[in-house]
């Protein structure tokens, strides 16, 4: 009886501060979405030839999110009948907009107006004794281009 | 150094490619942070410690494949790639490559 006291106190923890943590990321996701929207990011691998004089480097941006204890145990009932886990689907959008938001402030610190090739990275790590995810990485990374007045050598 | 992860680089031309330059490091997450993180994993939220130390990692991986590519005399890394692998419990490797190459102005 002990034990499941603490499941459900668990559970319930995770409820409320994963639901609390969550919604406030996406509020501040949406902020600086619409804060950096100038900085362009393309999945392309040539860009066009107005970027012809650009000065050219590496932008990345990284996050680890990790999982609360009611994802955990939503995904693993989930796993029982199959089907889509949205616990995990926010998760995951979560971590890749935020890699992405990291990538262009730091393009914008550089002085780049748009960010090409983008490419992401994703990995698990610090697993929970192996059975379920413990928590992601994504690393987003692309070749920001900077005018060249704004060059920095 | 002129890292890219572009195949091209506008306004310049690749004048000699040097083959593959790579770089690579291993890293384990110390207890404490462990301990942090095994807390998050019932709350959820962002784990910055780990965010910071992958991101060193990347950094000590992206100095080691410049210093390869300075080594073959290229002043240029191209299509540069990153790869993240938990190669034990604890444990990732970070790993970086691309082609060393001279780039010249166009």
């Amino acid at each position: 009886m002990g034990q499941f006291g603490v499941f459900l106190l668990l559970l319930t923890l995770g409820y409320v501060f994963g639901r609390m943590a969550e919604s406030r990321h996406y509020r501040s996701i949406h902020k600086r979405e619409a804060l950096l929207r100038r900085v362009l990011v393309l999945p392309d691998k040539m860009p066009p030839i107005e970027f012809q004089q650009h000065n050219s480097t590496l932008g990345t941006g990284s996050v680890v999110i990790s999982v609360d204890y009611f994802k955990t145990i939503a995904a693993a009932l989930r796993g029982l009948v199959g089907g889509r886990v949205n616990a995990y689907e926010s998760l995951l959008d979560r971590a890749r907009r935020e890699a992405i938001l990291r990538m262009q402030e730091q393009a914008r610190l550089k002085g780049a107006s748009a960010v090409f090739n983008l490419k992401f990275e994703t990995s698990r790590i610090g697993d929970n004794a192996g059975k379920a995810l413990g928590s992601v990485e994504v690393l987003a990374y692309g070749t920001a281009l900077i005018p060249q007045r704004h060059a920095t050598a | 150094m002129l890292i890219s992860n572009m195949e091209v680089v506008p306004g310049k031309k690749v004048v000699k490619h040097l083959g593959l330059v790579q770089g690579s490091t291993v890293r384990a997450k110390h207890a404490g942070r462990d301990i942090m993180a095994g807390l998050k994993n019932i709350f959820g939220g962002e784990l910055k410690g780990y965010t910071e130390l992958l991101s060193e990692s990347r950094d000590e991986a992206l100095s080691r494949l410049q210093q390869q590519a300075e080594l073959l005399g290229a002043n240029a890394i191209l299509n540069v790639r990153f790869s993240t692998s938990s190669i034990a419990a604890g444990a990732s490797e970070i790993f970086v490559y691309g082609s060393a190459v001279v780039v010249e102005e166009r």
